[in-house]
């Protein structure tokens, strides 16, 4: 996994509540086997006109190019291009647990996602990806909505360590994250690996287990 | 002594200990593993090296991908095969348990782990599946993973999880003839909101609560996630126990005692405190209807669909004129005046044997309406189609005008062949009402069984009641 540190990127607003993990990557996308080649299809249904399918001939899952765009979706308008900060509104993927909904992100160059609240399974997918979400207020984030709308080109700077976000204007707004997270997220870290080192105490607790309850161990 | 609850009890007993940051390092006792969320976690052990740290911990099966019409020549959509395929070669290199897509036992994997009692009270259940809620209703603790923590779990038999915090859901009375399980998650769901539990563990209680059977009981935890709830959960009572004994992974004879003994204390104890408590009467609870395209756009089937000007606060507004636009209705049309394209009844929500009972008793020799294109009964598993079949339900269901089909999600999200048209309208005994969830522009309404079965038989939604008050009012036979 990529370590986040800080960012200075340029932000694209979703101006949308309960956006759900199946409006940002589509079903019939999750038939690949792999991790990467989501992003062309990020927000599927929204971004295109026509109806969007996993090649079955040989072309490569993803595949996208010359697809008629729909030209209202947010995405889709020039002055967000290159877009790595994604903000929208209440409960930011909800919905399918699909880890696809990052990958998508991810692969689009979302690095990222600010809301009012977050739908807990995607935010915890999220860490594990190397992608940053944070919760501001519903105050805060109306601001950074009306001043995105206003100013093109609008980009925040996101500091991990410090745990702020810094608007052009100077000030900082401040956001929460636990301990453990944040200490992965900023060094990259192997979690399976971190795990590993409770090897012992698994066994441990296995082994004690087995006396309390062994019909857990029965197959 | 302190006074715990539920989740309290089934955390403490899986914490292998505390990590230095606060978290807690979680034993995982059950991992149910489908198709399409686990590939790259097999990838990811396999390029470090890797195995799983308990095989016989996990039980895997396809369901999400399968077809549900004849299997005889194996799954035609390539992409899809190879998914499939993926999982038999993992679990086959891994020496894993797989009821595999021709084996009897195969099936929609939240309802293949209580069916086999590879889900047992007490246990930590987890899946790449946000329905993993369902298993709750056992009085187990189980979550849905993203595919990062089921690869964890597959090489450490542990994640590192932060508690959440406390909820009760009190639903008094008793509910009315005719209102179920289903109308109890979406009348609830409707009260406290798609984001209400979020950052929750909600145990279910109440008169209303302990009257469910356990497959209602099933139901009712599958829609915690809806919620915004990981964790869905109701204590063991004998029902419980009933429903446990006898299953394949059920605690042998010699066992059944201390396992017993044990889950005796899976209830939240007398005055335990929770840190949000809501209390819902049952008595009022009606036939439930979503009209829109979240879980909480929800109405008793008597509702008329909301007005966005009757609405003051403009980003609802703009969410309810959103979802009229993409469900194609009016503000202020009754919800009996739907009319509908399409029946689905099945998922991990409503495909088990109760819910096609439900439905088949509701149906009572009737036929479909003519208006409606395509029916289907999907039933959760192999051992639920089987027991159907021996109970005549497949008949009833074909002679009213029904496809009776093989075990898999299907239209609950349209991975296979199985979807909605362009502006279809389906009354769909699922979960989830988003936009396209059933098929590009596909306009879902979520109800419960025997609602979808009297809104196949007139065409648009009616309230169940309106048939069960004449049972013997058969049209044809
Ligand atoms: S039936 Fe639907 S909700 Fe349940 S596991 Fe399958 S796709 Fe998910």
């Amino acid at each position: 996994m990529d370590a986040f540190t800080t960012l200075d990127g340029l932000v694209v607003p979703l101006d949308r509540a309960n956006v759900d993990t199946d409006a940002i990557i589509p079903k019939q996308f999750l038939k690949s086997v792999k991790r990467s080649g989501f992003g062309p299809n990020l927000f599927d249904e929204w971004r295109y006109l026509d109806v969007g399918e996993p090649d079955q001939d040989g072309v490569p899952l993803g595949y996208s190019s010359g697809r008629p765009l729909n030209a209202d979706f947010v995405l889709n308008q020039p002055r967000y291009n290159g877009a790595q900060i994604l903000i929208a509104r209440d409960n930011f993927g909800c919905g399918s647990s699909r880890e696809h909904a990052v990958w998508a992100l991810l692969d689009y160059g979302i690095r990222v996602v600010i809301a009012p609240s977050f739908a807990d399974i995607f935010y915890n997918n999220c860490f594990k990806n190397g992608v940053l979400p944070f919760a501001l207020s519903g105050d805060e984030v109306d601001r950074l909505f009306n001043e995105i709308e206003a100013s093109e080109g609008y980009r925040l700077k996101v500091d991990l360590a410090a745990q702020h976000v810094t608007l052009p204007s100077g000030e900082t707004m401040r956001f929460e994250i636990d301990n453990f997270r944040k200490a992965c997220l900023l060094q990259g870290l192997d979690e399976i690996g971190l795990s590993l080192q409770h090897a012992d105490a698994v066994h441990d607790y296995e082994t004690k287990r087995k006396q309390d309850a062994p019909w857990l161990f029965a197959s | 002594m302190s006074k715990n609850t539920l989740y309290d009890k089934l955390w403490d007993s899986h914490q292998v200990r505390e990590t230095d940051e606060g978290a807690s390092v979680l034993y995982i006792d059950r991992h149910l593993v489908h198709e399409v969320t686990s590939p790259q976690a097999f990838e990811g052990l396999r390029m470090a090296g890797r195995k799983p740290w308990r095989a016989d911990s996990v039980l895997a099966t396809p369901d999400h991908n399968v077809p549900t019409t004849d299997r005889s020549r194996g799954i035609e959509e390539t992409v899809a095969r190879i998914q499939v395929e993926t999982l038999d070669n993992n679990c086959d290199e891994f020496g894993l348990t797989e009821y595999k897509m021709d084996d009897p036992r195969q099936g929609i994997v939240h309802v293949v782990g209580p069916e086999s009692g590879a889900t047992l009270p007490g246990m930590t259940v987890v899946c790449g599946d946000s329905h993993t809620s369902t298993h709750g209703a056992l009085g187990a603790l189980s979550f849905g993973i993203g595919t990062s923590e089921v690869e964890h779990v597959l090489a450490t038999q542990c994640l590192i999880q932060k508690k959440s915090k406390n909820m009760l859901i009190q639903v008094g009375g008793r509910l009315r003839d005719g209102v179920s399980a289903k109308d109890m998650a979406l009348a609830i769901i409707g009260e406290i909101g798609t984001a209400g539990g979020t950052g929750y563990a909600i145990e279910f209680g109440g008169e209303a609560v302990r009257a469910l059977s356990v497959e209602g009981r099933m139901t009712l935890c599958n829609m915690t996630i809806e919620a915004g709830a990981r964790v869905g959960m109701v204590a063991v009572d004998d029902k419980t126990i009933e429903y446990v004994r006898g299953r394949i992974y059920a605690p042998k004879p010699e066992q059944w005692e201390q396992a017993k003994a044990a889950w005796a204390d899976l209830h939240s104890d007398e005055g335990a405190e929770f840190d949000r408590v809501v209390t819902i009467d049952g008595a009022a609870i009606e036939p439930q209807v979503t009209w829109g395209t979240s879980p909480e756009m929800v109405l008793p089937v008597g509702g008329t669909v909301p007005r966005p000007e009757d609405e003051a606060d403009s980003v609802k507004r703009g969410n309810i004129e959103r979802a009229l636009v993409y469900m194609g209705l009016e503000g202020g049309q009754a919800i009996t005046d739907i009319k509908l394209d399409k029946v689905f009844i099945g998922s991990c929500t409503n495909s088990r044997i109760e819910d096609l009972r439900d439905a088949a008793a509701l149906i009572n020799g009737r036929q479909v309406a003519e208006s409606i294109n395509q029916a289907l009964v999907v039933p959760g598993s192999g051992l639920v189609k089987r027991q159907a079949e021996a109970e005549g339900l497949d008949q009833v269901f074909t002679e009213a005008g029904f496809e009776w089909r093989e075990p898999g999600c299907s239209m609950c999200l349209a991975m296979n062949a199985d979807r909605l048209g362009d502006g279809e309208h389906c009354a769909s005994t699922s979960n989830r009402n988003f936009e396209g969830r059933q098929g590009q522009g596909g306009r879902t309404h979520l109800v419960s069984p025997a609602m979808a079965a009297a809104a196949a038989i007139a065409g648009h939604f009616v309230d169940v009641a309106q048939y069960m008050q004449t049972p013997d009012n058969k049209e044809e036979v």
